[in-house]
């Protein structure tokens, strides 16, 4: 009778779950979204240039601009984004349990996370390759002459696999010094715990910008994989992907036709450019299409302005950062960035 | 037709006595917890699968055997970044291992030192036995790993490092030391170290025995000593030495050859070693107290000296009340380990963090770890469980 009684019980529980599960399953991201009245965006601990926290406390960076845009372009206003700090290794759990809604954290796009892992990368928004930094005082003028140093290397991203990968093909050794985060890298390379350090080389920059001594320390010249930046959501839902999508190619196409923070507000009334009435609501109904507000294209500009002014306020060669446009130059401009057309 | 069902005291059945009879409450109340709990089980599982499912993840242990690709810069056994997730997690949990049996051999060591001296009539002793024990005890144990972790890499840099008879060599990237190149001819000298221990432990039960049986003592302990390095060292000169040393070299960047022993895995052993330390002198402390002072007092009048008092009358008595919470401080050393991956030493955790990462497979990854662990706390209390009852007050 007990025994029973048990079997019965654990039956009905798993009916229970079942449908319970079934009654959470997911209204959309979008709706989710709105309905906390919040986006929540997974960024980095800290990296100079992409997420950093200003004097007075805010997140503020190249990644942080993304989702404050996006947040624009949901919500209607880029300050409604609660931001959770994630390092190399939990961020991509963070996506996966809905803990976050997108990751904005200079994440590689390759074929496993993006087909194995369940994510859904919605575009570049920064190309980047993988390279070391080291003293200048270094007996080492190039990568491939690194054979017996140790390297600092942040665990839990690709750089990892490059770097095993570049060391093995070249038949050298090294002794790995594996770090949990950017911070604490950069700490290990400065009590010269390691010889080199190796990661995106835009984070090289960012590091290097940090030291008092940044003329002791060089960036290698080689460049040693293909390291594509951009946010990701989760898979599966196609209609949150598409909102992350085009928030970002209108940020990049509105570089391209000449829409700016500063304009954006007298352009939305209409001009005499088709593109940009189709973009900023004032022809069309692309808005309508993608389920989002007219003005959501107005208001992810208005945020922190478009590609250019984003680029140059946290990475430009104005910054302590000083990277050029380089690959991430507009296609007409010399680079390979290039965002679909609106219509 | 149906008779109404009688309870064993012949009554008949009646639903509201479930409640107001105390014994059919309590069973009626302890199913309903057991409803619950199942209820929550099976909820989180189902729910957790339909999850996984739904974001397309696979689950299953077929990972352990696809290509890890990373390096890792601590491994006992061979592995290359062409090796497995499955052999990567054995290096990690080998790390684990390591750094875990060096620290419960040094905080033993350093605990009974520390717990027998606290005790000391010099005053200045105790007092500073008090002070480390005080200190280490009240400052958490990561914080302590990452003091002993900068203060180890602010060692010299490489260029400068301290050598010790151009053999050995200290610097912020470890403890570099000659590595032995067995010979042949080496064989014998292992062997007669291995003879040597084995005749060590046959003389030490013979004086045993003569002592038991005529009261006269054999130094044992000398002689066996004598025999266990002795032995080997005779046949290691008879045969012209078959012993090479690898003595590290200054290259470029590092020293090479000989072997390394990085700052993460001293920083970390240290640590853990000091802490638990601690912890594990106030213990000794407290089973030396426990022995009754009449004990040492008998053991005076009888003739026997102060060591041989600790030795033989104090010690086994204290050890009944030691052993127990002796075993969960080595549990405690053991997990505490996996604090490692705060400054890269890689152990279980911090590997199995890289796979999880690169494979995607959290919760196979979580459930090794845990049952590892698991495991591993297990092993070690039964094995202390044996030896507590080994040594526990037999009672006739």
């Amino acid at each position: 009778m007990k025994a029973k009684l048990l079997t019965g019980a654990i039956a009905a529980a798993g009916l229970m779950a079942i449908s319970a599960t079934a009654n959470t399953a997911h209204a959309g991201t979008l709706d989710d979204v709105r309905a906390a009245g919040e986006l929540k965006c997974g960024i980095n601990t800290g990296l100079p240039g992409f997420a950093f926290t200003d004097d007075k406390g805010n997140w503020t960076g190249f990644d942080v601009a993304y989702c404050r845009a996006l947040a624009g372009a949901v919500l209607g206003d880029p300050d409604k984004v609660k931001w959770v700090n994630l390092t190399g290794k939990n961020r991509f759990p963070a996506l996966t349990s809905g803990e976050i809604d997108v990751l904005s954290r200079n994440t590689t796009w390759t074929f496993s996370r993006d087909v194995d892992l369940g994510f859904t990368f919605v575009g570049v928004n920064y190309y980047d390759g993988q390279g070391f930094i080291g003293r200048t005082a270094l007996d080492a003028k190039s990568a491939r002459e690194l054979d017996g140093a140790s390297v600092c290397i942040q665990t839990g991203t690709t750089t990892e696999l490059n770097l095993a990968d570049f060391f093995r093909i070249n038949k050298i050794d090294y002794e790995p010094v594996p770090i949990e985060t950017n911070e604490e890298a950069r700490k290990a390379y400065e009590a010269e715990r390691c010889d080199v350090y190796t990661t995106d080389a835009s984070g090289l920059a960012a590091t290097r910008s940090t030291f008092p001594d940044a003329d002791a320390h060089m960036v290698f010249p080689e460049i040693i994989s293909k390291e594509p930046l951009g946010p990701l959501v989760r898979h599966g839902d196609d209609q949150w992907a598409d909102v992350a999508r085009w928030t970002l190619n209108a940020l990049i196409n509105a570089e391209e036709l000449g829409v700016t923070q500063e304009n954006v507000a007298d352009l939305a009334k209409g001009s005499d450019n088709p593109e940009i009435n189709r973009m900023l609501g004032s022809e069309g109904s692309l808005a309508e299409m993608l389920g989002l507000s007219t003005d959501w294209a107005v208001n992810a500009i208005r945020a922190e302005g478009n590609y250019s002014e984003i680029f140059e306020r946290y990475l430009g060669t104005n910054t302590s950062l000083g990277i050029s446009r380089g690959l991430n130059a507009l296609w007409k401009d010399g680079g390979i960035l290039y965002a679909p057309p609106m219509r | 037709m149906s008779t109404p069902a009688l309870n064993d005291k012949g009554e008949q059945f009646d639903v509201r006595r479930l409640l107001t009879d105390e014994r059919s409450r309590g069973i009626v109340l302890q199913l309903a917890v057991l409803l619950a709990v199942a209820l929550v089980i099976a909820f989180i599982t189902s729910n957790t699968l339909a999850n996984l499912q739904r974001a397309g993840l696979a689950s299953g242990f077929g990972f352990l055997d696809d290509t890890a690709f990373f390096d890792i810069n601590q491994k006992l056994i061979d592995y290359t970044s062409q090796s497995t997730f499955g052999r990567a997690l054995v290096v990690g949990f080998l790390n684990t291992i390591l750094v875990s049996a060096l620290g419960i051999i040094a905080a033993t060591l350093i605990g009974f030192s520390a717990g027998v001296l606290r005790l000391s009539p010099n005053w200045l002793i105790s007092r500073v036995v008090t002070a480390y024990v005080e200190f280490t005890r009240n400052v958490p144990v990561l914080l302590q790993i990452i003091f002993w972790w900068a203060t180890l890499t602010a060692l010299p840099k490489v260029r400068d490092s301290l050598s010790l008879g151009d053999a050995a060599f200290l610097n912020n990237r470890g403890i570099r030391l000659p590595a032995p190149i067995f010979e042949p001819g080496m064989e014998w000298v292992i062997g007669a170290a291995v003879v040597g221990i084995v005749a060590a432990v046959i003389l030490g039960r013979w004086a045993r025995k003569r002592q038991d049986q005529t009261g006269q003592i054999f130094p044992s302990g000398w002689a066996g000593l004598g025999l266990i390095i002795g032995l080997p060292l005779i046949v290691y000169f008879l045969l012209g030495q078959p012993l090479e040393w690898d003595v590290p070299v200054r290259k470029r960047f590092n020293f090479q050859g000989g072997f390394n022993i990085t700052p993460e895995l001293i920083a970390l052993w240290l640590a853990l070693a000091t802490y638990t330390g601690a912890f594990i002198s106030e213990i000794v402390r407290s089973g030396i107290l426990s022995v009754s002072r009449g004990q040492s007092e008998a053991a005076f009048a009888l003739g026997l000296r102060s060591n041989q008092t600790m030795r033989m009358i104090v010690i086994p008595q204290a050890l009944r009340v030691i052993i127990p919470p002796l075993t969960s401080q080595y549990l405690n050393l053991t997990k505490n380990s996996s604090l490692a991956v705060a400054i890269g030493y890689q152990d279980l955790v911090s590997i199995g963090g890289t796979i999880l990462f690169q494979s995607g497979q959290t919760l196979e990854v979580v459930g090794i770890w845990m049952a590892v662990y698991l495991s591993l706390s297990l092993l070690t209390s039964a094995y202390m469980n044996w030896y507590n009852k080994r040594i526990a007050l037999v009672e006739r």
